[in-house]
C-alpha cells in the first residue's frame, strides 16, 4: 500500500524538480555568468552599486507595498462583508469571475477607459471638470494593479473567516465584549493567517508587473519587472536578467519568513 | 491501482502511435516537397494576389507562414521541425542569424535582377556584399504627427521634439537604439557612436526632453496616434504608413540631420527543403513589375530602382516614404556594436526612463 502512496507522488516530485527546482537553479546559475559567458560576480556588483538598479529596487518595493495595502484595505471589509450574505459561495464567484478574463485583455480595457477621449474624461468633461491625463500616471497603474490584483487577496481572507468557528463569536459575546472587542480580539487575529497568505499572493507578482507598466504606466513607471523584461529580450544580457531574478527570490523567501514566522508561534501558543 | 495502470498504458500508447504517425507524415510531406515553397514572412506583409501570380508562373504550391516579431522567427528557426525555404527579418536579426549560421549563401549566378535594386541598399554592414540577403522593403525612423495639435514647420527636426509647445503630447517607440540614436543624431552624432562621453550627454540630453514625453510604449503608438491621444509620436515608417492609412491628419517626417534606415531582407534558412523553389520565388520579387505591385499593396518603400519607375508618381514622389537624396545621405544602418556597448545604450535608456521630471 505504501508503495502505491509513493507512485502516486512520482509526478508530484517530477513537476518540482523540473518545474521548481531545476529553473531556479538556472537562474541562480546564469547570474553568475557575464556577457561572454565567464563565471563571474559582476552581476552583483554591478547590481548593488549602480544607483539606477537600487532606486529601481526602490521604486518597485514602493509600488508594491501601496498595491499591496490599497489591496488589503479594500478586500479585507469585502471579505468579512461577504462571509456574512446568504448567498455568499455566489458572490465569491462573481469576484474570481474577472480573473478568467485575459490579463492582456483587461488591461486594453482600462485604455478604453483612461483615455484622452475614453468614457471616464468624457464624464469629466460632461461634470464640468475637463479632460485630465489619466493614462500613463501614477494613480492609473496602482488602479490597474489593485484591480487585478484584489481576488487573490479576498480569498485567503474569506477562507480564513469561513473557517472560524462561529461559537467562538459568540463565546466572545457571551462573556461580554461588544463587537469591537470581538472584532479585534478574537476575529482578526484567527484571519490574520489569511491575511498573511494574501499579502504574499499580492505583493510578489506586484514587484514585478511589467506588461502593465508599460500599457498602462507607458514606462513612465518602471518595476524590476521592466528591467528583467529589457535585459532578457533587448540587450540579450542574460545573466544580468537573471541576478535580478534572484534578487526577486531571495525577496520573496524573506517576506515568506517574515509573514510566516508568526504563524509557528501562534501554533505553539494555542497548544 | 489496476485501472490506473491500464490508463497509464493506454496513454503511452496514444502518445507512441501519434508520434509515429505524424514522423510518417512528416517523410510523406518531405517527398512532395520538390513542389512546395514554404514562405515565413510578416503577417500582412505580400500582396496575396501575387502568391497566386508565383504559383502560376512557376508552377509550385506556396505554403505561407508568418510571424510577428523577428525574436519569434529566430527562435522557430533555430529550433527545428520547420522546413522554410524563405524566410524576411530585419536587417539586426540578418546579421545575427548569420553570426548563428543559420542562413544558407546565396549563390550570385542564380539570382537574376539584382541590378534592379537600387546600389545605396545594397552591401550592407549587417551583410557585407549581400552575401545572405536580398533587400525585400527598406524604412526609416520618424517623427508622426497630427496637424491638428502641430503645425508642419515647427515639427522637421528631432531638436523639435524637446518645444515647450509638446509639454506631455510626445510618445516614443520603446527602444534603447533608436531613442539614444534621436538624441545623438539630434546632436550631430552618429547612432552607432560609442564614445561613453557622447552617450552620456545624449542621455542628458533625453533627461531636459522627459516632461515633453506622455508614454514611451511598443506596438500600441499605432492605436493612440490614430485615436489622437498624442499630438507627435516617435516610430518606424512602417507603422507611421499604417496610421497615415487609418487618420488622414497624420504625417511623417524624417529628420534630415540623420536617422535610422532599416531593412526588411529575403533570406534562405538552413531549414531549407526547396533550394530551387526558395531562388525563383527571389528572383520572382525581384521583378519590377512584381516589386511595384508590392510596394503599392503594402505602402512601404521599395529597394528596386526599376519598380519605382512602375510606380505612380504619387507615391514615388511622396518624400515621407521616398526622402530626398540629402536625407538619405544621412541615414545609417543600426551597426551591431558588441554586447558591452549595447549594454551601456541599454543602462543609459533606463536611466532616462527613470527620471521623473
Amino acid at each position: 500500500m505504501t508503495s502505491t502512496k509513493r507512485m502516486y507522488a512520482v509526478p508530484y516530485f517530477l513537476w518540482l524538480l523540473l518545474f521548481v527546482a531545476a529553473p531556479v537553479l538556472l537562474i541562480v546559475y546564469q547570474s553568475f555568468l557575464g556577457i561572454n559567458g565567464q563565471f563571474t560576480f559582476a552581476n552583483y556588483t554591478n547590481y548593488f552599486t549602480s544607483a539606477t538598479y537600487l532606486e529601481m529596487t526602490v521604486n518597485s518595493v514602493i509600488y508594491a507595498f501601496i498595491i499591496t495595502l490599497i489591496t488589503l484595505v479594500i478586500s479585507y471589509p469585502a471579505a468579512y462583508v461577504l462571509n456574512k450574505t446568504k448567498h455568499k459561495q455566489l458572490w465569491l464567484m462573481l469576484i474570481i469571475l474577472p480573473t478568467w478574463v485575459n490579463l492582456l485583455l483587461k488591461a486594453y480595457a482600462f485604455i478604453g477607459i483612461f483615455s484622452t477621449h475614453g468614457s471616464l474624461n468624457q464624464f469629466f468633461a460632461f461634470i464640468g471638470i475637463g479632460q485630465q491625463q489619466i493614462l500613463f500616471t501614477d494613480f492609473s497603474f496602482i488602479f490597474v494593479a489593485t484591480y487585478i490584483e484584489i481576488p487573490f487577496m479576498i480569498m485567503p481572507i474569506f477562507n480564513a473567516l469561513e473557517e472560524m468557528n462561529p461559537s467562538l463569536i459568540s463565546a466572545s459575546r457571551d462573556l461580554g465584549a461588544n463587537s469591537v472587542d470581538t472584532f479585534r480580539r478574537v476575529i482578526f487575529p484567527l484571519s490574520l493567517n489569511g491575511v498573511k497568505s494574501g499579502v504574499q499572493a499580492v505583493f510578489i507578482p506586484s514587484l514585478s508587473l511589467f506588461m502593465l507598466t508599460r500599457l498602462i504606466g507607458g514606462n513612465r513607471v518602471i518595476t524590476l519587472g521592466t528591467a528583467i523584461e529589457e535585459h532578457f529580450l533587448v540587450t540579450q544580457n542574460w545573466g544580468m536578467g537573471s541576478t535580478i531574478g534572484v534578487i526577486l527570490i531571495l525577496a520573496m523567501l524573506l517576506i515568506m519568513v517574515a509573514t510566516g514566522e508568526k504563524k509557528r508561534k501562534g501554533g505553539e501558543k494555542t497548544r | 491501482m489496476r485501472k490506473l495502470q491500464t490508463l497509464l498504458i493506454g496513454i503511452v500508447v496514444i502518445i507512441g502511435v501519434l508520434f509515429f504517425s505524424a514522423r510518417y507524415l512528416e517523410k510523406n510531406q518531405g517527398y512532395a516537397s520538390d513542389n512546395i515553397v514554404t514562405i515565413y514572412n510578416w503577417g500582412d506583409y505580400i500582396d496575396p494576389s501575387l502568391l497566386k501570380k508565383f504559383e502560376k508562373e512557376t508552377g509550385y504550391k506556396v505554403n505561407y507562414e508568418t510571424f510577428d516579431s523577428n525574436e519569434a522567427m529566430y527562435t522557430k528557426i533555430q529550433q527545428g521541425g520547420t522546413n522554410y525555404d524563405i524566410a524576411i527579418p530585419s536587417e539586426y536579426m540578418i546579421e545575427k542569424m548569420i553570426k548563428s549560421k543559420m542562413l544558407e549563401k546565396i549563390d550570385p549566378t542564380k539570382i537574376i535582377g539584382l541590378s534592379n535594386i537600387n546600389a545605396q541598399f545594397l552591401n550592407q554592414s549587417f551583410d557585407p556584399g549581400n552575401q545572405y540577403s536580398i533587400p525585400y522593403f527598406w524604412g526609416t525612423l520618424g517623427i508622426i504627427y497630427n496637424d491638428k495639435f502641430v503645425e508642419a514647420k515647427d515639427i522637421q527636426h528631432w531638436d523639435d521634439l524637446w518645444q515647450p509647445a509638446l509639454k506631455n503630447n510626445v510618445m516614443l517607440i520603446d527602444g534603447a537604439r533608436e531613442i539614444m540614436g534621436l538624441a545623438l543624431n539630434s546632436e550631430g552624432k552618429s547612432l552607432n557612436d560609442k564614445n561613453t562621453q557622447d552617450l552620456e550627454a545624449a542621455k542628458e540630453k533625453l533627461t531636459k526632453l522627459t516632461p515633453n514625453v506622455k508614454a514611451i510604449v511598443a506596438d500600441e503608438i499605432k492605436m493612440y496616434m490614430i485615436n489622437e491621444e498624442s499630438a507627435v509620436a516617435v516610430s518606424f515608417s512602417g507603422e507611421a504608413s499604417e496610421m497615415l492609412d487609418s487618420n488622414k491628419h497624420l504625417h511623417y517626417v524624417i529628420p534630415s540631420e540623420g536617422s535610422n534606415l532599416w531593412f526588411d531582407n529575403m533570406v534562405i534558412p538552413k531549414t531549407v527543403k526547396n533550394k530551387k523553389g526558395a531562388y525563383a520565388f527571389i528572383n520572382f520579387m525581384l521583378q519590377p513589375k512584381n516589386a511595384a505591385q508590392n510596394a503599392e499593396y503594402i505602402g512601404y518603400s521599395t529597394p528596386n530602382e526599376k519598380a519605382m519607375k512602375l510606380l505612380p508618381k504619387e507615391i514615388t514622389s511622396d518624400t515621407q516614404f521616398y526622402p530626398d537624396q540629402e536625407t538619405m545621405s544621412h541615414l545609417e544602418v543600426y551597426q551591431n556594436l558588441g554586447q558591452k556597448t549595447l549594454n551601456e545604450y541599454n543602462d543609459l535608456f533606463l536611466e532616462f526612463k527613470m527620471y521623473r521630471k
